[in-house]
């Protein structure tokens, strides 16, 4: 690692759903510790890039990539990189609360227990620890062995991002985790990533430019594929350097 | 009511109502007309020794026996194929040559006549592998009539599955397999297990593909192994009924009884693990 400070480091990353260059050159450090927001016009690249961060486009068969994004200095595109080993390390939290049809329990456990765990009284203690961090824990735990589908949207949510911690992740990954949310849930979950922030290297998309100035240390402006702009947050939110910049944090397309 | 609802909507919902009290009517009459002709022929006897003079007495044992022993060899072959080739299609195959190929085979094999499965595992089962009138060949001719309709319930089951649950289940770092195994296939198994019922259940009653490859007219004995011919329900049923003269009608009706009660019982049994997987979710 030549700097600790750095995370993740995106180097002249092209992706293309087959002849459509969705991504163009993308150059971007993300830090350690810290939240950085992504926004940008529907259909910019947002997500496609946040997918190529723990290869969930892998899954799409046209997809192609260039370029390199390394983890804590390694290749993930490398041969050598395990995918399972990266999504460990990546975790990802998605647009629509997506619950496996299970307890809430069987929920958490999911993922420390595909990685090997199997000792009841830390898999007990992860339960408690993950919904906790995301103060689930008072809402559910006279619960616990009930379906995850009886909880509320928010909830649901929450729930997610305590199974997404339950592996342990140094990423989270987080593609419009509020859009399907009421603002109260919204709420509970911005104050939440706040307080991940001190473990976790969060990176989050959002079409919410409040939330965006509301939670991030940094910004990064996608307009069509290209990050126009990159830079501290509070800098983007009140002197962008681009035009671009301005015209969509002001409202004027979008 | 609705202030909407004219008259014709009115006669339209009647006449749909009395077409749907028709059909229950229909399954009422024939179960109640077996049940209560069947009851009575029940006896412990009945149920637990073999067919003597000639068929017109003693009990039906073997039979029982033999069809239960052919329901599982048909579950054994036809449920790990079907599902598997399902979760093929749907999981693993790309849009090609290959998932094309099998899915107009299904709909091939769904339409083809239990008579031809059964004149098919004789030909080839019995004949040409040389596995003799056998359980293993009744099995393997039942396993593969069942196959269309398992394999198209495990299909249209798994993409009925919404992509997300696969994709949580993926960027927690699990397998392919592994997502398949431990979250898409539970999330679809009410309608998988449903596919399998109706499908077994049918086969349990099937005559026609029996007949040929594993039925035996009369066995005072029973089959000892996969490779022993059985006597079983539906085909004690049709030789009492057409080829014994004289034969008791109380006889007949208590053998009915047995068979409908298996299924039904399977379908019951079916039914209630769906409704505890179902809680479970």
């Amino acid at each position: 690692m030549r700097n600790n400070e750095l995370r993740l480091e995106v180097k002249n990353f092209n992706f293309y759903y087959g002849e459509f260059q969705a991504l163009k050159d993308i150059t971007m450090d993300f830090h350690k510790n810290k939240v950085t927001a992504l926004i940008g016009p529907s259909g910019c690249g947002k997500s496609t890039f946040l997918r190529s961060v723990n290869r969930m486009n892998d899954l799409i068969d046209i997809s192609k990539y260039e370029g390199e994004i390394k983890l804590d200095g390694d290749d993930i595109f490398s041969k050598k990189y395990d995918i399972v080993e990266l999504r460990k390390k990546v975790g990802m939290v998605f647009q629509k609360p997506n619950p496996f049809p299970k307890t809430i329990y069987e929920n958490i456990v999911y993922g420390p227990k595909l990685h090997g765990e199997k000792d009841k009284k830390i898999l007990d203690e992860i339960v408690e620890e993950s919904l906790k961090a995301v103060a689930l824990w008072d809402e559910v735990k006279d619960k616990l062995h009930s379906s995850a589908l009886g909880l509320s949207g928010g909830q649901q949510q929450r729930l997610c991002i305590a199974r997404a911690i339950a592996v342990k992740p140094e990423i989270l990954l987080m593609d419009e985790p509020t859009s399907a949310l009421d603002p109260i849930s919204t709420a509970k979950i911005e104050e939440l990533i706040r307080e991940l922030e001190k473990d976790y290297t969060i990176i989050i998309v959002t079409h919410n430019m409040q939330q965006a100035a509301r939670i991030s240390t940094y910004t990064g402006f996608f307009f069509q594929g290209i990050v126009e702009e990159f830079d501290k947050t509070e800098k983007i939110f009140t002197n962008p350097n681009n035009k671009k910049t301005e015209d969509y944090i002001t409202g004027k397309f979008g | 009511m609705s202030i909407l609802k004219g008259k014709g909507e009115k006669i339209i919902e009647g006449s749909i109502k009395v077409v749907g009290l028709f059909s229950v009517l229909l399954v009422v009459l024939i179960l109640g007309y077996i049940i209560f002709k069947g009851i009575p022929s029940i006896s412990w006897e009945f149920l637990s020794q073999a067919p003597k003079d000639g068929m017109r007495a003693g009990g039906i044992f073997p039979a029982i026996v033999g069809s239960i022993y052919l329901t599982l060899g048909t579950i054994v072959v036809s449920v790990p194929f079907g599902i598997l080739t399902g979760v093929y299609l749907v999981e693993y195959s790309k849009d090609n040559w290959i998932r094309r190929t099998i899915n107009l085979t299904i709909v091939n094999l769904a339409g083809i006549p239990s008579v031809i499965y059964g004149l098919f595992g004789m030909a080839f089962f019995v004949i040409y592998l040389g596995m003799g009138a056998s359980i293993m060949a009744g099995s393997l001719t039942l396993g593969i009539m069942c196959l269309p309709v398992i394999i198209t319930a495990t299909r249209e089951s798994l993409l009925a599955i919404p992509n997300h649950l696969r994709e949580a289940s993926l960027a927690l770092g699990a397998t392919k397999w592994e997502t398949t195994w431990k979250i898409v296939l539970p999330a679809a198994s009410p309608g998988i297990l449903t596919g399998v019922i109706l499908s077994i259940s049918r086969a349990t009653g099937e005559t026609a593909p029996i007949m040929f490859t594993v039925a035996a007219f009369y066995l005072p004995f029973l089959p000892e192994s996969i490779w022993d011919q059985a006597m079983t329900l539906p085909y004690h049923l049709y030789v009492i009924a057409t080829q014994v003269p004289n034969m008791p009608k109380a006889n007949m009706d208590g053998t009915l009884f047995v068979l409908v009660a298996i299924t039904v019982g399977f379908n019951l049994l079916g039914a209630y693990v769906r409704t505890k997987f179902n809680k479970q979710r």
